[in-house]
């Protein structure tokens, strides 16, 4: 049943928790990364896919393919949380045989594609969507891609791909969080003006506050914006989200925390 | 050997509605005959072969089995790691399709040699690597890879190539087929190169030779029991192959150690530099020994040396 905007935003806080948990005690990285995407992950797994965690290769169900493979510690964190393997298991992450390994990983129930090496998830979300169409399924495809990924040449192929076979049920979700791997985005390769770009490769774009949970819904279920066309929504965010000294801040792209940073996160975050 | 593929695929796609092909914007006039038949399991996907390669994983994700097209190297090398992460990591019905292997496309210059193909893909994961020598075995092997679950790839010649199996073949996975009995000497020829090697074994045998002959379509799965038979009972073995480096004759002479037997091994490729100048097919491979003279010259050298005393001290 689809939940109110309000615990969305617990939700969302939740999985933060995770990942902050995750990262301390993998000393893993990528923590800002997870954080600004908490909320997408939150409104798409509790209120927008249709999915079913008792039944994971359901065959009309939704697909949604995280490219940025590197968000991985907060995916596991929402599959687990949404019932697709016991949440106790998010403790094994990054340790010896475990299947929940630093970038995303298939074979983990709900995960659809392993990623990690950025500007594979679009071409693969433009064929499960075509499948779709030809199939007459009325699956969507939901494709979570990164800001800095927007620098591979494949994601511009793919977004060549999708309008010229009218994949109206694939959706693209920018996390634009303006920082990639080395800085920021409108220092490396700037995206901007990024919606124009999509509109010129004749996409439905959409802008929102990738925070705001009443503009995530709206945003994630009323597609398709335009039919015959496929979508993006540009999500404005900021790295490190919900956690103050970590926002907007390149450093959170790499470190993990200390005992005492863990400990100030999960206190701002409530847990 | 792509009218071959071709038309096999078009037979195979009628009996099985998962098949669908997916093309590089290329193959003009011969791949009309699949997409006239069937259009809704048929896409060009531009000059974007990554997109390509990501697009066949996604509909293998959902139950299909795709065929991706185009030549020489641009299948394998511009989309590499479509193949290894997309395709092989997760096991999918993906084939690769590159028309105009080796120097197929000789005089069109060294960005057109698909030289280094059969090295590069048998060292990824799950996949096999196929080369078929004439257009009967690439028939076969179309059939093959069609019902079999997981990546192949499959690397055909052009067109005009001679068929060199009297009647149909019935191919199994992974192994050789013995073209031509012999004790003294064994050929083992990969891909396009059939032809020159079985002229090879003629002239040899008019030199009072007995020569085996096997065609070795698959360099992955390797029929390691083919080479130890040859090693065996001939112990005199030439790998030949119109690719540089890493190819068949790595493959075989790493299998080769791995038996502990003494053998006289010699690897026929092309050199390891780029061919930077133009010529016919044949031409270009003669320059590089792999004429059936040359080929003739090579294995009379080998079994001299494997027949000569100073050899017996180690043998």
């Amino acid at each position: 049943m689809p939940r109110s905007a309000d615990e969305l935003r617990g939700i969302a806080n939740t999985l933060r928790a995770h990942a902050v948990r995750m990262a301390y005690r993998s000393r893993g990285a990528h923590l800002g990364s997870c954080l600004s995407m908490a909320d997408i992950l939150a409104c798409l797994y509790w209120n927008s896919l249709r999915i079913d965690p008792t039944c994971p290769g359901w065959r009309h169900r939704d697909r949604f393919v995280l490219s940025k493979g590197h968000g991985a510690s907060i995916l596991y964190a929402a599959l687990a949380e949404r019932g697709f393997f016991p949440v106790e298991e998010l403790e094994t992450y990054c340790e010896l045989h475990s299947r929940l390994t630093g970038h995303v990983t298939a074979g983990v129930p709900g995960v659809e594609l392993s990623t990690g090496s950025l500007g594979h998830g679009l071409p693969v979300g433009c064929g499960m969507a075509l499948a779709a169409k030809r199939d007459r399924s009325a699956s969507r495809v939901v494709v979570l891609l990164s800001d800095g990924e927007l620098d591979e040449g494949s994601n511009w192929e793919a977004i060549l791909f999708a309008p010229q076979y009218e994949l109206d049920n694939l959706l693209v979700i920018v996390d634009y969080n303006r920082i990639q791997s080395f800085g920021r985005v409108k220092d490396v390769l700037d995206l901007d003006p990024l919606s124009d770009k999509f509109r010129a490769f004749r996409w439905a774009v959409r802008e929102i506050d990738g925070h705001d949970m009443e503009q995530l819904i709206e945003g994630l279920t009323a597609t398709p914006f335009e039919p015959g066309k496929p979508g993006v929504l540009i999500a404005h965010t900021r790295k490190g989200k919900g956690v103050s000294f970590m926002e907007d801040n390149l450093a959170w792209h790499y470190q993990s925390p200390s005992s005492e940073q863990a400990m100030l996160a999960l206190r701002e975050l409530g847990a | 050997m792509r009218t071959a593929f071709v038309e096999e695929l078009v037979r195979l796609a009628g009996e099985d509605e998962r098949i669908w092909l997916v093309c590089g914007d290329l193959g003009y006039t011969v791949l009309e005959a699949f997409a006239q038949r069937f259009p809704e399991r048929y896409l060009n996907a531009g000059v974007a072969e990554q997109n390509m390669t990501g697009v066949a994983a996604g509909l293998a994700l959902s139950g299909k089995t795709v065929f991706t097209y185009s030549i020489a190297n641009f299948p394998v090398m511009r989309c590499l790691e479509q193949i290894r992460d997309d395709v092989c990591y997760h096991h999918l019905n993906v084939k690769i399709v590159a028309v105009g292997g080796g120097l197929a496309y000789a005089s069109h210059g060294y960005t057109h040699h698909a030289v280094e193909d059969i090295a590069v893909m048998s060292a990824l994961p799950n996949i096999a690597v196929i080369a078929p020598g004439d257009p009967v075995e690439a028939r076969a092997v179309t059939r093959v890879i069609a019902s079999r679950d997981g990546p192949a790839y499959l690397r055909l010649g052009k067109a005009g190539e001679p068929v060199l199996h009297s009647t149909a073949l019935t191919l199994d996975y992974g192994k050789a087929i013995v073209l031509r009995e012999g004790r003294d000497l064994t050929l083992i020829s990969i891909g396009g190169m059939l032809a020159n090697t079985m002229d090879a074994a003629n002239q040899l045998a008019v030199a009072g030779y007995s020569v085996r002959v096997m065609s070795m379509p698959f360099a992955v799965p390797l029929d390691e029991d083919a080479i130890r038979d040859a090693v065996m009972s001939t112990g005199v073995i030439l790998t030949i192959e119109e690719h540089s480096q890493g190819g068949l004759g790595t493959l075989v002479g790493e299998c080769i150690a791995r038996l502990g037997r003494a053998a006289t091994f010699v690897p026929l490729r092309l050199g390891r530099l780029p061919i930077k100048t133009a010529g016919t097919q044949e031409q270009l491979k003669a320059c590089q020994g792999l004429s059936p003279e040359g080929i003739a010259r090579s294995a009379e050298s080998a079994f001299q040396l494997h027949a000569s005393p100073s050899r017996q001290v180690w043998q």
